[in-house]
């Protein structure tokens, strides 16, 4: 059964969902002839990459990238620009398919292990599961109230008592509702920085998804605010899965629970946060989270 | 002594230079003010001559026959040693009452009665092809900026839709004479001229459009489709609500033109006369379409170039042209107050 299309089907089997991980997964030796050392190895992962290769026309952004993430955890793709971890975070929710003339060369994503890039796949019903916060944050210049039930009213729900109670939810889910629950219909502009991008992790989780992807989300904010959004991120890994992609290597160790190192497209190492920056195997990913380079 | 030392670093320059720069700021306030001056001398005339005809000096001040009646002949004779000037109505019943079968009067065309069918023959024409030209116009411009994949054609076709807007009116009226009014059989008629107007201000409607398109942000339409929005929900919900101020913008431009064009509609619109409004005396509610309208600025073509000129023809060609202005003022007024409001409600 493909989870991903559109129709009645949509609950996923609780048989698919992998356990809670108890113990780490047995770290891998990188084999030395291998381009990149395999990822750390989960039983069941909610996603799924295999030897992606992307590309922008003749251009090769991501090179073979091996990586699965596991259910409510917080997985950090770090690296310096250009690396093509943004890339790699647009191809889980196809958000390249926006871009003219974007291609997968070959390898799969898989999300619950279906390969999303199918072409009997609901991309509408991959995006609502799969949803995305940006590096800018964007709320719609509607109403605070409008711009959560936004990806409600598209799905066609009209009862006003269950969008009230889903803005409530969602704003509480982000830490925003002491701060706007009086002023709801006032424009989403009108907030502030650090406001606005709570706004938009609120309006993403209003449609509840399972993933979220955060895409350079605190990059904008003024420190007082990123701390309020990383605090934010520990909550919603209850609940979510979250990938997210960082400059800040400070805040890659604070947040996560797994971190990807990327340099020129290639996955270079991926292993447990603490491994990552404690004890990294590849000397590049060593001299990176050292500050040497990037 | 221009070549003297300078006392300091920040010495004033020549004197020449001086005067060149300001020879050079009088030259382009002249330009400005040489505008300004022709505009106001165009629309002083206008107005001034034009509202001795619409406005009266005793209530309700305002002419209300030149509003709402038919242009008729004026009749100018003398009875009992006065000169009377009447209407063809009034003239033919002053006839009747007086047995003056074989009076003799001078007889001057349209100079007397009103304008209002030219009115509503204008209004028709504007609001027939705006909604046309909108309607197609948006629809293009959502179909290159949103949906069309950038490259060759798609250029091909922006650079053809920019030529377009070069084309001569009288072209356009041409165009529209041989296929709607001929090939496609509809005769001069209402429908003819809603689409040569509103071909002719396409190009101006799809390229403005095109632009307020861009200048919405890509991050509104990303963060709609990462909530699982399809690609129209996302145009219609949250791309075009923004980009119509813009859009109404570039229709204000061509609300001016459709109204005041005459040469596209001569051929496929207007009428020089008719005793019937566009809604009497219709055999079917289609025949509503396929019927030619008179048309404010084809009115005054005809009543300035047409017809002799005297004092009795100035009335009416003056009258006509303000009343024209109000009208075209009147309805770039509305869209502007529609526009500024939909710009308050969306800000970013």
């Amino acid at each position: 059964m493909v989870i991903l299309r559109r129709g009645p089907t949509l609950v996923i089997p609780s048989a698919r969902l992998p356990a809670p991980m108890e113990t780490n997964p047995p770290k891998t030796v990188a084999s030395p002839a291998a381009p990149n050392p395999p990822a750390a190895a989960v039983a069941d992962p909610i996603i799924d990459i295999q030897n992606l290769d992307f590309y922008y026309g003749q251009n090769r952004a991501l090179d073979g990238i091996t990586l699965q993430i596991q259910e409510k955890k917080v997985a950090a793709l770090i690296g310096p620009s250009g690396c093509g971890k943004s890339t790699l975070l647009r191809c889980l929710n196809r958000m390249n398919d926006l871009i003219d003339g974007t291609r997968i060369g070959r390898g799969t994503v898989r999300i619950h292990r279906v390969d999303i890039h199918q072409p009997d796949v609901d991309v509408i019903e991959l995006r609502r599961r799969v949803g995305m916060v940006f590096q800018k944050s964007n709320p719609f210049p509607k109403s605070i109230y409008e711009n959560i039930t936004y990806g409600l009213r598209i799905a066609g729900i009209r009862n006003r008592s269950q969008l009230d109670e889903v803005v409530e939810r969602s704003l509480r889910g982000a830490a925003l509702w002491d701060e706007v629950k009086d002023r709801l219909h006032d424009s989403g502009i009108g907030l502030s920085g650090g406001q606005q991008q709570r706004l938009c992790i609120a309006r993403a989780i209003a449609v509840e998804p399972e993933i979220i992807l955060m895409d350079e989300p605190c990059s904008a904010l003024d420190p007082l605010a990123t701390a309020k959004v990383e605090e934010l991120i520990h909550e919603l890994k209850q609940k979510y899965t979250i990938v997210i992609v960082t400059h800040n290597m400070q805040q890659a160790a604070r947040v996560s629970d797994h971190t990807a190192f990327f340099y020129l497209g290639r996955l270079i190492e991926y292993d447990e946060t603490r491994t990552i920056f404690m004890n990294p195997s590849n000397p590049q990913t060593e001299a990176y989270v050292s500050g040497r380079f990037g | 002594m221009p070549d003297a030392a300078p006392s300091h670093v920040f010495q004033r320059r020549s004197t020449v230079v001086r005067r060149q720069e300001a020879l050079l700021a009088w030259l382009f306030r002249g330009a400005t003010y040489l505008v300004l001056l022709c505009g106001a001398l165009l629309l002083g005339n206008i107005v001034w001559r034009g509202s001795q005809t619409v406005f009266i000096p005793r209530p309700p001040f305002v002419n209300v026959a030149f509003l709402t009646q038919a242009p008729e002949s004026l009749y100018v004779f003398e009875y009992q040693g006065k000169k009377m000037e009447l209407g063809d109505q009034a003239f033919r019943q002053f006839k009747a009452e007086h047995h003056l079968a074989d009076i003799k009067a001078e007889s001057y065309v349209y100079s007397a009665g009103g304008i209002f069918p030219n009115i509503v023959g204008t209004v028709l024409l504007v609001v027939g092809s705006m909604a046309i030209a909108l309607f197609l116009g948006v629809s293009a411009a959502v179909y290159l900026n949103e949906y069309a994949r950038q490259g060759r054609f798609i250029t091909m076709i922006r650079l053809a839709i920019l030529n377009l807007a070069g084309v001569p009116s009288i072209v356009f009226g041409l165009f529209g004479f041989g296929l709607f009014v001929i090939f496609l059989g509809w005769n001069v008629s209402l429908l003819a001229g809603w689409f040569t107007l509103a071909f002719m201000v396409l190009p101006v409607i799809i390229t403005a459009s095109e632009e307020s398109l861009k200048a919405v942000p890509r991050g509104f339409r990303e963060g709609s489709l990462a909530l699982g929005a399809t690609k129209w929900q996302t145009i219609y919900k949250n791309v075009l609500p923004y980009a119509l101020p813009g859009i109404l913008t570039s229709s204000i431009l061509g609300i001016a033109r459709v109204a005041g064009e005459t040469a596209p509609i001569m051929f496929t619109a207007a009428y020089v006369v008719r005793d019937k409004l566009p809604w009497e005396g219709l055999a079917r509610w289609t025949d509503f379409f396929f019927q030619g309208v008179m048309a404010l600025p084809y009115h005054i073509y005809v009543v300035s170039s047409k017809i002799p000129q005297n004092e009795y023809t100035e009335r009416v060609q003056y009258g006509a042209a303000f009343v024209f202005l109000l009208i075209v003022a009147l309805i770039a007024t509305t869209s502007i107050l529609l526009r500024n409001k939909l710009r308050n409600r969306y800000k970013w």
